[in-house]
């Protein structure tokens, strides 16, 4: 009965660990590894112009939906300027102003987006576009066109294709050539296009980005085809027809608009340069965590300021430690000086390296007993000789330091880390032992504690399992319910087998 | 591996983690530890229960009362200075006589003499709780220092031979008699290198022993046979026992008993977590024994009843692979 309860208690401590942190990996993206970096974008466009003599009304289009692309952060910088950001019909708009400004101007509007497959592919269905309104002679040479393109075509998308292809051609049609006639930018050639579209009534609009990659000082937006084929928009290549998206294209703003407009000012300039960057994936998922509004971000370590991050770094690992402890003694059977000697020890051990804490370790403690032998004899009662076996412990620490200084060996200072208060009390602890159960038995406890501690050194400076720990604190669910089991655990232990080995074989 | 645990489980062989789990936890409720672990306490339960205990010749509860150690001792030339809460044996000082030309100064088991001061000392320490579990403060206690019974003369060096019963729900389960050595510096732990000896319980004759685990005939400071000692007073021994259930009311109780040459087998101690060597020295694991406690428990039985259950169930067995 209570073995049951046991065993569904731990199961239960389990599932719960496991179930947050399955969430949290596969549904929130936290990295299961460590060092586990994301390519971020950082584009920057810069704004500046001549302040004329009144006020000063600035407004940008930035992005709003960015198929592929989710926003990190973004800000502006300016020199005294008021700053908001709306809704407008293209989508949002950055907007500055100010009462007065003398001389040249710059405004820097930065954005930092990662990359999302998952992110929204499109916004809502558009209404059928009305016909526009072209004077002769161009509409009678876009009826033709349309009417020709119709022909040979069977839907949206290969209307689009061929009317590109057309547009395109190298010896144009005269209708074709008509309606190029004022074209003078790929913008305005896909400009054109998108009226064309409208004539035969099918959603289209012109989107303007930027083609992520590395690093651009200078940036120039492509102007791209979006049609709406009545269940999704598509993109179109204005130059090979192609129904295709430049790779990594993040989209800027949409429409014919005017990417500025600067009221008050002149000589307007608008330049972009991209930055490619890479941030710890966590910081992604936590970002990710708050635009979803999950409030489980809110229990997360990484939220906590850094200095008390580290100190966790550590805590945390102390459960490690101490499942290796639980391992050792009640499933190996290794014998150990108190309970949790060990694990502090081994936490000593993360500051000094593993091979000089054990040889300050062991210095110390030979050095502290051969001291406690002498103390013994002057017969001092319990407490002012546990008082006085630490107060000679910190004076070792203090020399050891001082002689590996002036040997020129840095790592004898880390001596100061080692938990002296436990030191003190392992000293006592093995020489009441070396006493009454003589010299044996007080140095096998003594290197069981050691090889104790050096197993809880090597798993507690896992680096993976640390960030792993860190990353999703709700493992130690799974640590307690391990401990919990071992802690009903009726079976030998390893090192019984060979005290009993003679009852065996019978 | 695997086949050493299987050949154990078959054996019947009591684990460690198991006598904590199944054993410890299940049948000794921590608040009764105090009873066996306060060996004044333990002294004055057994004492109302009418069982034969060492004399108490005083207590020393404070490091003020350490002066008094002379008082209390003033009359005596052989005495036990012991802490109340000790474990394994540890802080026990056996003073055996006075320095012929000094009185002032104690001989111990060893021979050794030590000044008074000294065993202040060894006082103070044992009040200050050196000995006693997690350093809590501790009484010391004087008790009367057991002449032995001769039948263990020939096969102790020095020291306490002692006779642990581990009792099982009031019903005696398996003995083994412990015999210090040069090794175990006077005392009667197996751990510490005393010989431990299984016994016929039906019959309270010493089978083979066992030193740190390795199966022994001869006592190894004396070369004596230790297997075919009768132990005297047998009946009374396992009758004691099975009554310190009935003190305690721990389930899984180890009492430990000496043989005085005058007053008989008197109680020593009472242990809630007796250890697991006794297996070793009987060759035999306790599990099958207790399983077999389970199925002929009657909770009725008197002390008288149950001992008589034990010499009737527990035989030796056949001793196979452990025995020489």
């Amino acid at each position: 009965m209570k073995q049951q309860y046991v065993y569904g208690l731990s199961a239960f401590f389990a599932v719960v660990g496991l179930a947050i942190f399955f969430y949290k990996w596969q549904v929130l993206g936290f990295p299961l590894g460590q060092d586990q970096e994301t390519p971020v974008w950082t584009i920057e466009s810069s704004i500046s112009f001549d302040s004329g003599p009144g006020a000063i009304k600035v407004q940008l289009l930035i992005p709003t939906l960015t198929p592929g692309f989710r926003m990190l952060n973004e800000n502006s910088v300016s020199r005294g300027y008021g700053f908001s950001l709306n809704y407008g019909s293209g989508g949002r708009e950055a907007q500055w102003a100010i009462r007065r400004a003398d001389g040249q101007q710059t405004i820097y509007y930065r954005i930092t987006v990662y990359e999302d497959p998952s992110a929204d592919q499109s916004d809502t269905t558009p209404p059928f576009p009305p016909p526009p309104v072209i004077n002769e002679p161009f509409r009678t040479a876009v009826d033709v066109i349309v009417a020709e393109v119709k022909e040979q075509s069977a839907d949206t998308a290969s209307f689009t294709t061929e009317l590109l292809l057309r547009m395109n051609d190298t010896s144009p049609d005269p209708n074709v050539e008509l309606l190029l006639s004022n074209v003078d930018s790929p913008a305005s050639f896909v400009d054109s296009i998108t009226t064309i579209l409208a004539s035969a009534r099918i959603p289209a609009r012109m989107i303007h980005g930027f083609e992520l990659q590395g690093r651009q000082r200078r940036a120039e937006p492509v102007a791209w085809l979006e049609v709406h084929d009545g269940d999704n928009w598509r993109y179109f290549d204005p130059q090979s027809g192609e129904e295709t998206l430049p790779e990594r294209f993040f989209i800027w703003w949409r429409g014919n608009e005017p990417l500025i407009s600067v009221e008050g000012g002149s000589n307007v300039q608008v330049g972009f340069a991209v930055q490619e960057n890479y941030i710890d994936a966590v910081t992604i998922a936590e970002r990710q965590v708050a635009q979803r509004g999950a409030n489980l971000i809110d229990f997360s370590l990484y939220a906590l300021p850094i200095q008390t991050q580290a100190v966790y770094s550590v805590l945390l690992m102390v459960p490690i430690g101490a499942l290796v402890m639980v391992f050792m003694r009640n499933l190996i059977g290794i014998d150990a000086f108190g309970t949790f000697m060990p694990v502090l020890i081994a936490l000593a051990f993360r500051e000094t390296q593993l091979f000089w804490g054990v040889v300050l370790f062991t210095v110390l403690v030979a050095l502290g007993l051969s001291i406690r032998f002498l103390l013994e004899r002057l017969r001092l009662l319990l407490v002012p000789r546990l008082s006085a076996v630490l107060i000679v412990v910190v004076g070792l620490m203090l020399v050891i330091s001082l002689v590996s200084h002036r040997l020129g060996m840095e790592t004898g200072l880390s001596v100061a880390l080692f938990p002296m208060v436990i030191i003190a009390m392992t000293i006592e602890r093995m020489s009441v032992v070396w006493e009454e159960h003589g010299a044996v038995d007080a140095m096998r406890a003594g290197l069981g504690s050691l090889i104790i501690a050096i197993a809880a050194y090597v798993f507690m400076g896992i680096g993976w399992l640390e960030h792993l720990i860190l990353t999703f604190p709700e493992l130690l669910f799974v640590i307690l319910a391990l401990v919990v089991l071992a802690g009903r655990y009726t079976g030998y232990r390893l090192l019984e087998l060979k005290r009993f080995k003679v009852l065996a074989g019978k | 591996m695997f086949e050493i645990v299987r050949q154990l489980r078959q054996a019947g062989v009591l684990g460690l983690n198991e006598r904590n789990c199944e054993f410890i936890m299940r049948l000794n409720p921590r608040r009764l530890y105090p009873r066996v672990d306060d060996k004044v306490l333990t002294k004055d339960l057994a004492l109302a229960a009418g069982m034969a205990v060492p004399e108490l010749y005083g207590v020393i509860a404070n490091q003020g009362e350490v002066r008094g150690f002379a008082d209390i001792v003033a009359e005596l030339d052989s005495f036990v200075v012991k802490p109340a809460q000790g474990s394994g044996g540890n802080g026990i000082i056996v003073v055996t006589g006075r320095s012929e030309r000094k009185r002032e100064a104690f001989r111990l088991t060893s021979g050794l003499l030590v000044t008074r001061s000294e065993i202040e000392h060894h006082i103070s320490n044992i009040v200050g709780g050196q000995y006693s579990l997690g350093g809590k403060p501790d009484k010391a206690i004087i008790e009367y220092c057991v002449r032995f019974d001769p039948v263990f003369d020939a096969v102790s060096y020095q020291g306490v031979p002692d006779i642990r019963v581990v009792v099982y729900r009031g019903y005696p389960a398996m003995a083994m008699v412990r015999l210090p050595t040069r090794a175990s510096d006077g005392k009667a732990n197996l751990h510490q290198g005393a010989v431990g000896t299984g016994v016929d319980m039906s019959r309270g004759v010493t089978l083979n022993g066992v030193l740190s685990n390795e199966v022994v005939d001869e006592h190894p400071d004396t070369g004596a046979l230790v297997a075919g000692l009768e132990i005297p007073h047998w009946d009374f021994i396992l009758q004691s026992a099975a009554r310190g259930y009935e003190v305690t009311e721990l389930g899984y109780l180890g009492v430990d008993m000496v043989i005085d040459r005058d007053k008989g087998p008197l109680i020593l101690e009472m242990n809630a977590r007796p250890g697991l060597n006794i297996q070793i020295a009987n060759c035999e694991g306790l599990v099958g024994r207790v399983r077999h406690i389970d199925e002929i428990h009657d909770p009725v039985a008197t002390p008288a009843e149950r001992a008589a259950v034990a010499r009737r169930e527990f035989p030796p067995r056949q001793r196979g692979g452990c025995a020489s």
